[in-house]
């Protein structure tokens, strides 16, 4: 392992609350320094950060990889490629593949697997057998082969005793268990948010309603279950007041919130003329539930930002809108979009340490991973961003298989340009490092 | 206006009170030829359409295939399949076959919301929508507003009432859209659970009460009831339904005197409309059927007659 | 293209003058007018025909039926055009069949129109016979077409527009030339 000197960046640290002038010095994988004006060590390399921001090494905590059995869709490997193009060290995936990862077996798989990927991977177990509802995965076996979380993402667990029963059984294990809300019989077969533009456009819609029932029946099974739970991709402004209120009571619960959900409305499906990249699960939701998930991240009701990467075939999308599959993929445009938000200064009070925090310090503390920070000791996960690196998303140029963005065509100021996975570097100056 | 400068007829929520006038104008004219001996005229020779039915449907097809016979133009006329099962590939391979046959019109009805936009963005040929699930059923909005012109001389502050399952109704959503570009007042009237959520998105009134909502009505046009929005828990029985929101000669009692009664068809006799309604003369259920016909000929000719602008 | 007059062929009693010979001929040609009607084609042989029609009644003493023909739908250059010809009503509310019809349009110049409008008539019926009147004959035709009954034959170039004016439409009552 060499020794590398990030050097004259801005460096943006969380953890610490440090944000100021100051060079980092890498050793065998962790960070040794993070000072002014430290001297190359000889026979190290140097990274002349004048003009950048570097941070913690960025961690979605809510990713779809589709391996094993979607590979068509994406892999683990262009996943982590995807990654770490979008300034990623890291990435939780999640456990509807096929077969599902409901067992030791296929952590060990996505663990192999991920052995040969740019960023690191960390399985999410699924919560019940077979995404199915029914009876308790093994969590433990799972947890031992290396799981990070549980889930059926993609799903809800229907059952009220088994969710009870698992989010009880995970909290012996102090396992994190991650929660889809979603109450399949109030969202009703629905196709888009339901509102005045699922009326003008006849698409049957899914109500906020079938998030929030959900979402409260799970904070009342935590009162007394005592798990960690993280509530996967928010989108409501009753859900925003219903997390707000269950931390203030003082309940283990933690949230995430996507940047779809963050900077479209469903005005997207309207005005795109129906195309199926704005369908997405939980749907892209109203102007006011907009500005709620923003109050909710910026007061703290709102821990994370996570991408909730579902990359789909193209041909998969390209059919008519009721019969495409839900899914965004964000893995590439999360961090610029966010970027471009906060540069833009539209949103007030979004500060570059504050998001550093959403995307890298929270889900690590979330997770329970060596990362997040940038202090001696930590692993030398990095994210070096160029603030007046401008472009425009253009999924052909993608890394994942995927093409499914709303964000086609959106001009953005503000990009990854290195990312640095256990000292190693995965992207330099905006290229990905191939394979050796 | 003279013109239509558009590619496709995908709905009325888009187009403007100049277009609908011209095509309204145009129809007009187009009906004359339907009162001939000889129902042809010349006018596209050689060229082709193509009437894609994704959904059943006889009342809808028989007029644009009249349409097309009268206009002279060449047509083909397929039914095609479509399930979420037969995973999505059977529209897709469509356009790539409307685009090798040199067509120049697609009619297109088909089940899922927002198909006929997937389709005019994919070829090249005009697009006019046949019905796309419970979006628009442009042709049928225009051939409303025809009747009511037809029958009432304008359509600038006229109360139209529109009675039944408005949130699955395609006709719905054109007739409110094209009735309000023209000046007329809308209101909507049925079980709760029959409205779109969010109703003020179409500028439109919502009266519950079915005698109140026609009080000065000058149309009253009754909407089709599915059955499968019974078994989908909406509303509790026919019997019930035909009690409370069917039209009948005292439940309209309110609406002005030479009220006009419509319905886009077929009609479940005595539950949308009592018989004794649906026969009178104030019914025009008949008449659409010819305005159809004519609209359908308007719109191929402003799309098909004139030189594509680049 | 500005165009700029160049002359002044026919006045307000010009046309006149030329509408009532061509009455005469008329009722000279068919040996009275029983069985004649007269059909303008939109928009200018509308009311041409209707002062024929006035003419002829104050010759003859009765009121012959006049129709409306509204050539657009069987024009030859529909796909040829940038602007779109709007489509008006086509009204010939009697029967054709064994009548004499006298079309009646502003200017024969290529032929085009008057072949549209024979076949519009008969599709809407079988004349004896189709005769046609027209104010003004410009020459330059390019189908084998000829008028019966004309007002006034004005030798023209084909980069010069015939300009018909008529009080009904325009105001004025008026034939002049305009080159380019």
């Amino acid at each position: 392992m060499t020794t590398l000197l990030i050097k004259g960046g801005r460096v943006v640290d969380s953890f610490s609350n440090f944000d100021g002038q100051a060079d980092l010095l890498i050793k065998d994988g962790v960070i040794e320094a993070l000072e002014k004006g430290l001297k190359p060590p000889s026979g190290s390399e140097t990274i002349d950060a004048q003009d950048l921001i570097v941070m913690p090494g960025l961690i979605d905590m809510h990713v779809h990889l589709r391996d094993p059995g979607y590979e068509y869709k994406e892999d683990i490997i262009t996943g982590s490629r995807a990654a770490a193009a979008g300034g990623f060290t890291a990435i939780a995936a999640m456990a509807n593949t096929d077969p599902v990862c409901d067992n030791p077996t296929t952590i060990h798989y996505v663990l192999e697997r991920a052995g040969n990927a740019a960023v690191n991977v960390y399985p999410i177990g699924a919560l019940t057998k077979g995404l199915e509802g029914k009876e308790m995965a093994e969590l433990g076996r799972m947890k031992n082969a290396g799981a990070i979380a549980f889930s059926d993402d993609g799903r809800p667990v229907v059952n009220g005793t088994i969710m009870r029963n698992a989010m009880q059984y995970a909290a012996g294990l102090d396992a994190l268990v991650i929660a889809h809300e979603e109450d399949l019989d109030l969202a009703a077969k629905g196709m888009m948010h339901e509102g005045s533009v699922s009326s003008v456009l006849g698409l049957r819609g899914i109500p906020a309603s079938s998030e929030e029932a959900m979402l409260a029946r799970d904070l009342m099974l935590l009162k007394t279950t005592g798990a960690r739970l993280h509530i996967a991709h928010v989108s409501t402004a009753g859900s925003v007041q219903l997390i707000r209120r269950a931390k203030a009571e003082g309940l283990t619960v933690t949230a995430e919130v996507t940047p779809h959900h963050l900077l479209l409305t469903d005005r997207a499906v309207k005005n795109s003329g129906y195309n199926t990249n704005t369908k997405v699960k939980p749907p892209l939701r109203s102007e006011q539930d907009r500005q709620a998930l923003w109050e909710g991240l910026l007061d703290g009701t709102i821990d994370a930002i996570a991408s909730d990467h579902a990359p789909h075939h193209t041909d998969d999308k390209d059919v008519e809108f009721d019969f495409a599959p839900f899914g965004i993929a964000g893995l590439e445009t999360t961090l610029p979009l966010l970027l471009d938000e906060l540069f833009s200064g539209r949103i007030k009070g979004l500060t570059l340490s504050l998001l550093v925090d959403k995307m890298s310090t929270a889900p690590a503390r979330i997770l329970g991973l060596n990362g997040g920070a940038l202090q001696p000791g930590s692993a030398a996960d990095v994210t070096i961003v160029d603030p007046k690196r401008s472009f425009i998303v253009n999924p052909e140029t993608w890394h994942s298989k995927s093409r499914n963005t709303p964000f086609a065509g959106r001009q953005l100021s503000g990009a990854p340009v290195w990312t640095i996975v256990g000292g190693s570097v995965v992207m330099k100056e905006g290229v990905i490092a191939e394979q050796e | 206006m003279q013109t239509l400068r558009r590619k496709d007829i995908l709905g009325l929520e888009e187009m403007s009170a100049e277009e609908i006038t011209l095509i309204l104008e145009t129809a007009r004219s187009m009906r004359e030829i339907m009162q001939r001996k000889i129902k042809k005229v010349p006018t596209l020779r050689g060229r082709t359409v193509l009437n894609l039915f994704y959904e059943p449907s006889t009342r809808t097809k028989a007029s644009f295939e009249l349409a097309q016979k009268y206009m002279s133009a060449d047509s083909v006329s397929v039914a095609g399949t479509s399930s979420s099962l037969v995973k999505g590939e059977t529209l897709k391979d469509t356009v790539r076959n409307v685009e090798v046959m040199g067509i120049e019109c697609v009619i297109m009805r088909h089940p899922v919301s927002g198909s006929a936009y997937y389709l005019a963005r994919n070829v090249e040929a005009s697009v006019i929508n046949a019905g796309d699930g419970m979006h628009e059923h442009p042709t049928q909005g225009l051939l409303d507003m025809f009747t009511i012109l037809d029958k009432k001389g304008r359509l600038e502050e006229l109360k139209v009432t529109i009675v039944g399952d408005i949130r699955h109704s395609r006709v719905a959503r054109s007739n409110i859209w094209g009735l309000q570009k023209m000046g007329a007042e809308v209101v909507v009237s049925g079980p709760p659970t029959l409205m779109p959520p969010d109703l003020e998105a179409f500028g439109i009134k919502y009266c519950p009460c079915l005698e109140d909502a026609v009080d000065g009505a000058d149309v009253v046009m009754a909407l089709r009831l599915q059955k499968e929005r019974q078994e989908g828990g909406l509303f509790p029985t026919l019997r019930e339904y035909a009690e409370i929101y069917g039209l009948t000669s005292q439940s309209i009692a309110k609406a002005k005197d030479d009220l006009l009664i419509m319905h886009p068809g077929p009609i479940n006799r005595g539950v949308e409309i009592s018989s004794e309604l649906a026969d009178s003369n104030r019914s025009v259920v008949l008449e659409q059927v010819t305005g159809g016909v004519a609209i359908r000929m308007a719109l191929l000719y402003l799309l098909m007659g004139g030189v594509k602008e680049e | 293209m500005a165009l700029t007059h160049k002359a002044t062929v026919m006045d307000e009693k010009g046309i006149m003058q030329a509408l009532r010979r061509i009455a005469h001929e008329i009722i000279e040609h068919n040996k009275g007018i029983d069985d004649v009607v007269l059909v303008g084609i939109r928009s200018r042989g509308v009311p041409l025909a209707k002062r024929l029609q006035a003419h002829l009644n104050e010759i003859e003493g009765i009121s012959i039926p006049l129709g409306i023909l509204d050539i657009t739908l069987y024009r030859d250059d529909l796909t040829e055009r940038q602007d779109q010809p709007q489509v008006h009503t086509t009204d010939v509310p009697f029967a054709l069949d064994k009548k004499h019809v006298v079309l009646v349009d502003d200017v024969l110049y290529t032929g085009r129109t008057i072949r549209a409008a024979m076949d519009a008539l008969i599709d809407l019926g079988r004349p004896a016979t189709i005769q046609l009147a027209v104010l003004v004959d410009r020459g330059h035709r390019e189908l084998p077409i000829r008028a019966d009954y004309i007002g006034k034959n004005v030798p023209t170039s084909s980069s010069e527009r015939v300009d018909v004016k008529l009080n009904e439409i325009d105001e004025s009552d008026q034939v002049d030339i305009l080159e380019q």
